[in-house]
């Protein structure tokens, strides 16, 4: 695939080979969701407006990774679901190979699914109990290929339980009989059944046990490589997401904080709320933790996403504040490499991270 | 961090005993074992980490100790506390012990506060009971606490009711309605799984410091070695139902024995070093609880598996305190 996919990658020149076609397939501009909630009693109602996701732009290429990270109430998964179709948004476009899905009508939109599939969270409970594994798996192609020849729906059912290493031997058992790990191989089974172009998992990994999850990443690494697929992959840590994107988006209130490639992410965080989280993550490794304990971490609770703080978002918890950033929204800049920060002060912070 | 360790006074009786702890559930699909035979000893003012992923008997050994089985469960063996077995107390027996001497904060803090009373009542309520104070000490020791695990405002945020809190606030609260009644044994059960990494962090500070300031003994249960990397002074790595492991969390983080918490170590992602290394995944699935196989119950995912595996592997004990179950005798370090 491309240079970047590899962990070792050593990169400068590096941005433009970062995406392995210069072609989005996929291009979300400024796209907001907002939730509004009706407050008070009979006589002094008032509404109040969530807004979940706000003004979030990017692109994504064929046979890339794009990391979405943020915390709970971030808006990372509303995003997921606007990009689905599942949730109207209030402004912008998803434009799927050229075409705005949110335009489209719920028919229309039905046959774009065979394109863009999802994996959820947790394993067990997205899977029917009471349907065997091959049932599940088929399920999408009995849906849109009714006609099919019963025959050609096993053969391709097993195929795929091949490739997401499970025994086809194991079709007829239920969801129970698996373990949580195995669960998800059925999952993403059930995802790339119709051969899509574009999987979005959300949260894939975070339920499963820590010796578990690096199977489940591993796994979806190499059929991307083979299929050529695009990922969205949203993760509420930089753990483990690190080891699957290309690049990475990080959410916080809703808001794009930053978009950067992944190696220049890790290294070299443009934006204070990046930085927070890449320190946030424990350390196995006793001295180190307790050496890092020491460092400035993330003070304070994330503020009510009814009432957000003006100016930029994260002000309130950020160490580097200024009053600037109190009265004026930062935008998402293009910075160096190419890569994008919402903070007033971010070219004048170094925020690199030591070897070790 | 080694002086920290040493902190456990030379001399005195350990604080807790468990002795052939035996965890076992009556269920639809046969009878399963969740721990079969642990043993091991807490000192006053040590903090112990209990690790394991799902199945491995972690939880249910601090839900027997605690005589918090689920209806189905049955449990045997001795949990020694100030000369008093546990498990031999009588339901009202036990009630005196927790929350007083034994405080006990979970994984879920949605749902371990009552969303129809408020922070101040439900904390009231506890400090009345146990010790016995007047409303108005009592509500004085709550403020004070919340202060202690950094509630701002705590003189107003006391009369909110638990949705008004985040999620970090509501386990903060948690963990200082545990240390009320200033008990000498606190067991967190997963206390920073349900959380944000970012409050994660703040948590794993907060008891950090905890730990430093008093003598409180602490029993810690995750399925995240590297949580309790900065706060565990000794560590027993579980798996199905077994403890496997047993060292200091340096011995556990810089020269762990048993193959089992060399891979768990290898599959935790690092983001303290530039580059990192590539994600290994420990092949294969725990075994099912209701049909363990015989021998080692690692064989089957561990690469060093020989013949000797199929026999069940003692846990080899050393004058260090240290303990594997393994048949190879290993002592990797870790490259750091």
């Amino acid at each position: 695939m491309n240079a970047a996919a590899k962990p070792q990658a050593k990169g400068q020149a590096k941005t433009e080979a970062a995406a392995p076609e210069r072609k989005p397939v996929l291009r979300v501009q400024d796209l907001s969701v907002h939730f509004s909630d009706h407050v008070g009693h009979l006589f002094s109602r008032t509404t109040r407006t969530l807004k979940a996701v706000e003004g979030i732009s990017f692109e994504l290429y064929g046979g890339e990774t794009l990391g979405i990270v943020g915390e709970s109430g971030s808006g990372k998964s509303t995003l997921a679901r606007a990009i689905l179709g599942l949730v109207k948004p209030r402004r912008g476009r998803v434009l799927w190979m050229g075409e705005d899905l949110v335009q489209l009508e719920e028919e229309e939109m039905r046959a774009r699914r065979k394109d863009i599939q999802v994996v959820f969270q947790d394993p067990v409970a997205s899977l029917n109990p009471r349907m065997t594994a091959g049932d599940i798996i088929a399920e999408p192609l009995r849906t849109f290929y009714p006609h099919m020849a019963n025959l050609q729906v096993q053969e391709r059912t097993r195929g795929m339980m091949k490739m997401v290493g499970l025994l086809p031997n194991q079709i007829n058992r239920y969801p129970h009989e698996f373990s949580g790990g195995q669960c998800q191989r059925i999952s993403i089974a059930r995802s790339l059944v119709l051969n899509p172009k574009l999987i979005i998992c959300d949260e894939p990994v975070s339920a499963l046990d820590v010796s578990i999850q690096a199977q489940i990443v591993n796994l979806l690494r190499s059929l991307q490589k083979k299929l050529g697929l695009s990922l969205i992959f949203i993760a509420h840590d930089l753990s483990v997401v690190r080891h699957i994107s290309d690049r990475i988006l990080v959410m916080y209130m809703g808001r794009a904080m930053e978009l950067a490639q992944r190696d220049d992410l890790y290294r070299k965080p443009l934006h204070p709320y990046t930085n927070a989280l890449i320190k946030s993550v424990p350390i196995p490794d006793p001295d180190l933790a307790h050496a890092a304990r020491r460092e400035n971490w993330l003070t304070g609770d994330m503020p009510s996403p009814f009432n957000p703080p003006p100016g930029c978002v994260f002000h309130t918890r950020c160490p580097y504040a200024v009053n600037r950033c109190h009265a004026d929204i930062p935008a998402l800049r293009r910075l160096e490499h190419g890569d994008w920060a919402a903070c007033h002060r971010a070219e004048g912070l170094d925020l690199s991270v030591g070897d070790g | 961090m080694a002086a920290e360790a040493q902190k456990v006074p030379a001399g005195k009786p350990p604080i807790l005993r468990i002795k052939d702890l035996k965890v076992s559930f009556d269920t639809p699909d046969g009878e399963v074992h969740a721990v079969t035979g642990l043993d091991f000893e807490l000192a006053h003012g040590e903090t112990l980490a209990i690790v394991g992923e799902s199945g491995s008997g972690k939880s249910q050994t601090a839900m027997a100790i605690m005589g918090l089985l689920a209806e189905n469960g049955t449990a045997s063996g001795a949990a020694i506390f100030d000369d008093q077995d546990l498990m031999q107390l009588s339901q009202d027996e036990l009630n005196e012990v927790r929350g007083k001497e034994i405080s006990m904060i979970f994984q879920d803090p949605m749902t371990a506060l009552n969303p129809y009373l408020t922070i101040e009542k439900q904390m009231i309520e506890v400090i009345m009971h146990h010790q016995g104070l007047g409303r108005e000490e009592a509500r004085a020791h709550a403020v004070e606490m919340l202060r202690a695990v950094r509630i701002a405002d705590p003189e107003e945020r006391i009369h909110d009711y638990p949705h008004q809190y985040s999620g970090g606030m509501r386990q903060r609260v948690l963990i200082a309605m545990g240390l009320l009644c200033e008990p000498q044994l606190l067991i967190a059960d997963e206390p920073t799984t349900a959380l944000d990494v970012t409050v994660q962090a703040q948590i794993i500070h907060l008891i950090a410091e905890l730990r430093q300031k008093s003598s409180m003994s602490i029993i810690i249960i995750t399925h995240d070695l590297a949580v309790v990397a900065d706060i565990a002074d000794h560590i027993i790595v579980m798996y199905a139902g077994q403890m496997v492991e047993r060292g200091t969390a340096r011995d556990i983080f810089y020269r762990p024995q048993h193959p089992y918490t060399q891979g768990l170590l290898r599959s935790v992602p690092r983001l303290d070093r530039v580059g990192g290394t590539a994600l290994q995944a420990i092949p294969g699935n725990p075994p099912n609880p209701v049909s363990v196989p015989a021998g080692c119950r690692f064989r089957d995912r561990c690469e060093f598996a020989q013949d000797a595996c199929k026999e069940d592997p003692p846990l080899r004990e050393t004058d260090d305190g240290r303990a594997s179950r393994c048949v190879l005798e290993m002592d990797r370090e870790v490259s750091r």
